[in-house]
């Protein structure tokens, strides 16, 4: 269980996807199929549909404050985010869309969570992230 | 959060339910961020292309004009970042008719909340600069960092749901750059070698972008030989705010708040030393492999009035022979115009856009309408964007860009 400084959104669970790289939907996304299109990125070419993103820091431009809200009406979208830094776009984007974000940690959350890994994801109270498989 | 009687009340709902659902996203924002209340702003800045917003975004946003005028206006002065398109020049874009339709619902809908339609990256060139100690809502991240490190403004990144709030209740949340304890350094960039293409100093945004991380690091710089001019800072801080996600930056002895490095040094601040092989290895990290390409891009941000200037001096008796786009603001069109850049540019080839953005404006059917994939520009925050987009950026100075252009696309001699 690693505990977070700040979440909001509801419980959910998925499959982690990890690396220890940034996060922008406009930057790195192809927003229309589903993947990480931006070729410099770690998760390049892979999917993001229905998975919980582990990344390094929130980057990139303010367009992602709309961009989640959009994705969200589409269906095309991450179960939530889980972050090392936040910035306050993903914040703002995250409040329009109601999806679930977590950020601030007091180690590497890149390195702490596996690839691959069923893991629960609680912005309530305490909010945390724990692998359940 | 801490609220006044006044935030309460708006809260309540007692000013119509836009501004209670304003606030209580600016609530959620600023609990996030640890905002122990608001502050008052004195203006707005909306970015809102239809490609960011969707169909659902534009639709979201339609369904609050219908609220009678005194609920749905903005309280202070609230001005719009680029749009989607040029509709003078859609058609050579080769953009869709639903993107221009949206394009026009969204318009509809920010003229309706009392929005200006400045549609501009450059307002702290041409509309109004905001002053040392001035707290604002800025959407866009150049024009935040530039606001920020060159005014002495402050702001914090406000993404367009945020900065429509901010117009609306006419404040935000107070964390992050409105606080002094957020402005000080936390990364010391000694430079050996002073930029002097525009390009440059993106490239050496860049760098600085990606030694500093994240939102929350503040560089100072140290060892430039001389004081940039606006159009030098603008493209440094672009590619900052665009490759690290920094909203902050000093540069010792000439912005306004680091006269001294002791005005901003933290004890934990540490040093990384940035150089000529630097900057020539992160332009050439884009270069490589890349013999030719299909089109040629100023934008991003959009073009000053002396940098329509340049452009028409370099492409006098030259003739682009491939497409070769210069985008600039509404504010500077006109004089453009008036002056016979625009007529000189577009006389050599080229095609100059205005209210728009290239990457805000549909970049990934525009390069497949076009066939466009490799693609040439100065902007070193236009090189990180487009990647994503399917788009293979080289980054090269203003003048090779138009020599490139001139010579059917071909690099170099």
């Amino acid at each position: 269980m690693h505990y977070a400084r700040a979440g909001m959104g509801r419980l959910v669970r998925g499959q982690a996807l990890v690396a220890k790289d940034g996060f922008s939907a406009r930057y790195d996304l192809d927003r229309v199929r589903g993947v990480f299109s931006r070729p410099e990125h770690k998760l390049a070419g892979q999917s993001f549909l229905g998975r919980v993103l582990v990344l390094d820091a929130a980057k990139g431009g303010v367009a992602t404050a709309w961009m989640l809200h959009e994705m969200t009406a589409r269906g095309i979208m991450p179960a939530a985010l889980v972050l090392n830094a936040v910035n306050p776009i993903m914040v703002q984007g995250a409040a329009l869309a109601d999806f679930t974000m977590i950020s601030g940690f007091d180690l590497d959350i890149t390195a702490a969570i596996p690839d691959g890994a069923l893991v629960e994801v609680d912005p309530g109270e305490r909010p945390c992230i724990r692998v359940l498989a | 959060m801490n609220l006044t009687d006044e935030e309460q009340a708006m809260r309540a709902g007692a000013f119509g339910p836009l501004r209670q659902w304003a606030i209580e996203h600016q609530i959620k924002v600023g609990s996030y961020l640890g905002a122990a209340d608001f502050v008052p702003v004195s203006q707005a800045h909306i970015m809102a292309d239809t490609e960011s917003l969707g169909e659902a975004g534009v639709a979201w946003l339609e369904g609050w004009t219908r609220l009678p005028p005194d609920q749905r206006r903005v309280r202070i002065p609230t001005i719009s970042d680029p749009r989607g398109t040029d509709f003078a020049a859609a058609a050579r874009l080769k953009q869709q008719p639903w993107m221009l339709e949206r394009e026009q619902r969204a318009i509809a809908v920010f003229e309706a909340l009392g929005v200006l339609m400045t549609d501009t990256c450059i307002n702290y060139q041409t509309i109004m600069p905001p002053v040392r100690g001035e707290h604002v809502a800025y959407g866009d991240t150049g024009v935040v960092i530039y606001s920020n490190s060159v005014c002495g403004a402050r702001s914090n990144f406000e993404g367009g749901p945020s900065a429509l709030g901010a117009g609306l209740t006419g404040r935000t949340p107070r964390y992050g750059f409105h606080l002094d304890a957020h402005r000080r350094a936390t990364l010391l960039v000694r430079v050996g070698f002073s930029p002097r293409e525009l390009d440059e100093w993106g490239a050496l945004g860049g760098i600085v972008g990606r030694l500093a991380g994240d939102y929350w690091q503040v560089p100072a710089v140290v060892g430039v030989d001389r004081v940039p001019t606006s159009d030098e800072m603008k493209h440094f801080g672009a590619a900052l705010a665009s490759y690290g996600s920094v909203a902050l930056f000093h540069m010792v002895g000439i912005t306004p708040e680091a006269q001294r490095l002791e005005d901003v040094a933290s004890p934990t601040m540490h040093t990384r030393d940035v150089g000529e092989a630097d900057i020539r290895a992160f332009q050439q990290s884009y270069t490589r492999d890349i013999g030719a390409v299909d089109v040629v891009v100023f934008s991003a941000p959009q073009l000053s009035l002396i940098e329509m200037r340049q452009l028409a001096d370099l492409l006098d008796g030259r003739h682009a022979t491939i497409p070769l786009l210069a985008v600039t603001s509404p504010q500077v069109k006109p004089d453009a115009d008036r002056l016979g850049l625009t007529a000189r540019i577009e006389a050599a080839g080229g095609t100059v856009l205005a209210g728009m953005c290239f990457y805000q404006s549909y970049a990934r059917e525009v390069r497949e309408a076009n066939g466009w994939q490799r693609l040439a520009t100065n902007s070193a925050k236009l090189t990180n964007i487009l990647g994503g987009y399917g788009y293979r950026p080289v980054l090269m100075s203003m003048a090779v860009c138009v020599e490139t252009a001139c010579a059917g696309g071909r690099i170099g001699p």
